[in-house]
């Protein structure tokens, strides 16, 4: 069970060589079920990755909490960041290793690797790699640790379509067999139909959440018709919302 | 080592060797032989073993004030371009250190400790620490935050960041720290050994300066100009091939 709760009453961003602050996030709460998938869909700018980055607890300079299954403190969480982030100077085994605090055996990343379409990439050095195999790498990195709790900041960013897509599909598969707590932002409201099993909407900063919308919709059933009438659905349904949609 | 470079080295050392050939001719004094003479007598310095003595014993002073000053300033270099408030605190320091001249140092160092072995490593670490010091403070500022924060996010703790994050990021600044520091070293070993030791090549410079002996200064220069060419090419280089596999 790794069930998340949300309570921050407070985050503040100081200024270098300013007296003045301004509220980044303020009275922001959701709780999140074992296994939930997230899309978290916000303005640009509006404090996402700061959300996130408090969540995972590389951040804990605000007001307020984090619950893990209602014990306070800072989950056990594997990110994928915006930008793949990996060590240029290892290579692609090495940079999954390394993630990992206890030995995890070669064979467990080849078999990883090998779902993600990598199978022939693990002595390869980042350099030598195309962004969307990074990627890859950067995903397979996350999966491969255990953790409690995956958090996702937009990881198929400047992708073109028909990568990001294969992305996405890898990503349901990967969750799939190995469910975990997800969260995922995205500023593309399709790529948030599609993957999420509920979608939070954030308003601009000082950031709250403004909607809470669940998708019941079996994953295989959501084609691009599906998305698209269910994103129509919204804008006239929740017409707050349609700045972000 | 490409065939063209080698070529090119040893048509640019020959060059050289002409020049001096011919200037020494031309003059024909006893204050500049020529590079015959200064090989002659280089051979006999090694085969009577007064060399090698005194080259042994700089290379050794060279060695430990090297990778002391490298290993400290490696760290106080890291502590003050990663901690904002301590850098500006200790940044006249570093100022005054850099800029105290070396003679003053070994001076200080041999009045205060006495003319003792330590007293000399000691006055050449101090003078080398500076710049190891402010180099490495640079590297350790443009470090890559992003990769910094992913270590944190997975959990490497200290030791694996600065082995896989930190220190690769360094090693170019570390690299030329060393070739600049190994420079700098042997000036101020050999100023250390002529004020204050009684063997070392720095010594033995000093008593052929006394002898008047010209040809002997210069056998005994041209034998550490080959040491380095050789830690150059044997143990500088290739640890700079190995750490760029991965470009």
């Amino acid at each position: 069970m790794n069930q998340l709760n949300v309570n921050i009453k407070l985050k503040q961003h100081q200024h270098h060589g300013d007296e003045n602050s301004f509220d980044v996030i303020k009275n922001l709460h959701f709780e999140q079920q074992s296994d939930q998938f997230i899309c978290l869909v916000g303005p640009s700018g509006c404090g996402k990755t700061t959300l996130l980055n408090i969540i995972g607890g590389l951040d804990n300079n605000y007001e307020g909490d984090i619950q893990i299954d209602e014990q306070i403190g800072t989950p056990n969480a594997s990110f994928v960041f915006q930008t793949p982030r990996l060590l240029p100077w290892c290579n692609v085994l090495e940079n999954i290793q390394l993630a990992n605090e206890t030995d995890i055996s070669p064979d467990t990343i080849e078999q990883l690797l090998l779902e993600l379409g990598l199978k022939n990439s693990l002595n390869s050095y980042p350099h030598h790699l195309s962004l969307g195999m990074q990627r890859r790498v950067a995903l397979a990195r996350a999966f491969s640790v255990n953790s409690d709790l995956l958090l996702m900041d937009e990881p198929f960013v400047s992708l073109d379509q028909p990568t990001a897509r294969k992305a996405r599909q890898l990503l349901l598969t990967l969750w799939q067999t190995q469910p975990k707590t997800l969260i995922f932002v995205t500023h593309d409201i399709e790529e948030a139909i599609q993957l999420a099993d509920r979608i939070l909407f954030l308003s601009d900063s000082p950031s709250t959440i403004i909607d809470d919308i669940a998708i019941n919709t079996p994953r295989s059933e959501r084609t691009s018709e599906h998305i698209n009438s269910f994103r129509n659905e919204l804008r006239t349904e929740h017409q707050h919302l349609a700045h972000l949609l | 080592m490409p065939r063209s470079s080698f070529i090119n080295s040893t048509l640019s050392l020959g060059l050289l060797l002409l020049i001096w050939q011919v200037t020494a001719s031309i003059a024909a004094s006893p204050v500049l032989p020529s590079p015959v003479l200064v090989f002659t007598t280089l051979i006999d310095a090694i085969n009577s073993g007064e060399l090698p003595h005194h080259l042994g014993i700089t290379l050794f002073r060279l060695a430990i004030s090297f990778f002391l000053a490298m290993l400290l300033g490696i760290a106080i270099g890291l502590a003050l371009g990663r901690h904002k408030q301590t850098n500006l605190f200790f940044d006249s320091w570093l100022i005054i250190l850099l800029n105290i001249p070396a003679l003053v140092t070994i001076i200080l160092c041999y009045i205060w400790f006495g003319l003792i072995e330590t007293a000399a490593i000691f006055a050449v670490v101090v003078n080398k620490l500076p710049n190891v010091i402010v180099t490495i403070r640079e590297g350790a500022r443009n470090l890559d935050e992003e990769l910094i924060e992913m270590s944190v996010a997975y959990r490497f703790g200290k030791w694996k960041t600065i082995r896989h994050v930190i220190m690769p990021q360094l090693y170019p600044y570390i690299m030329a720290s060393a070739r600049t520091g190994l420079a700098l070293i042997w000036k101020i070993v050999l100023v250390v050994e002529l004020l204050g030791r009684s063997d070392g090549m720095g010594y033995q410079i000093h008593l052929f300066f006394q002898l008047f002996d010209i040809t002997s200064i210069l056998a005994y220069t041209v034998s550490f100009i080959f040491v380095i060419q050789l830690i150059e090419t044997t143990i500088l280089n290739p640890l700079d091939k190995q750490s760029q596999r991965w470009k």
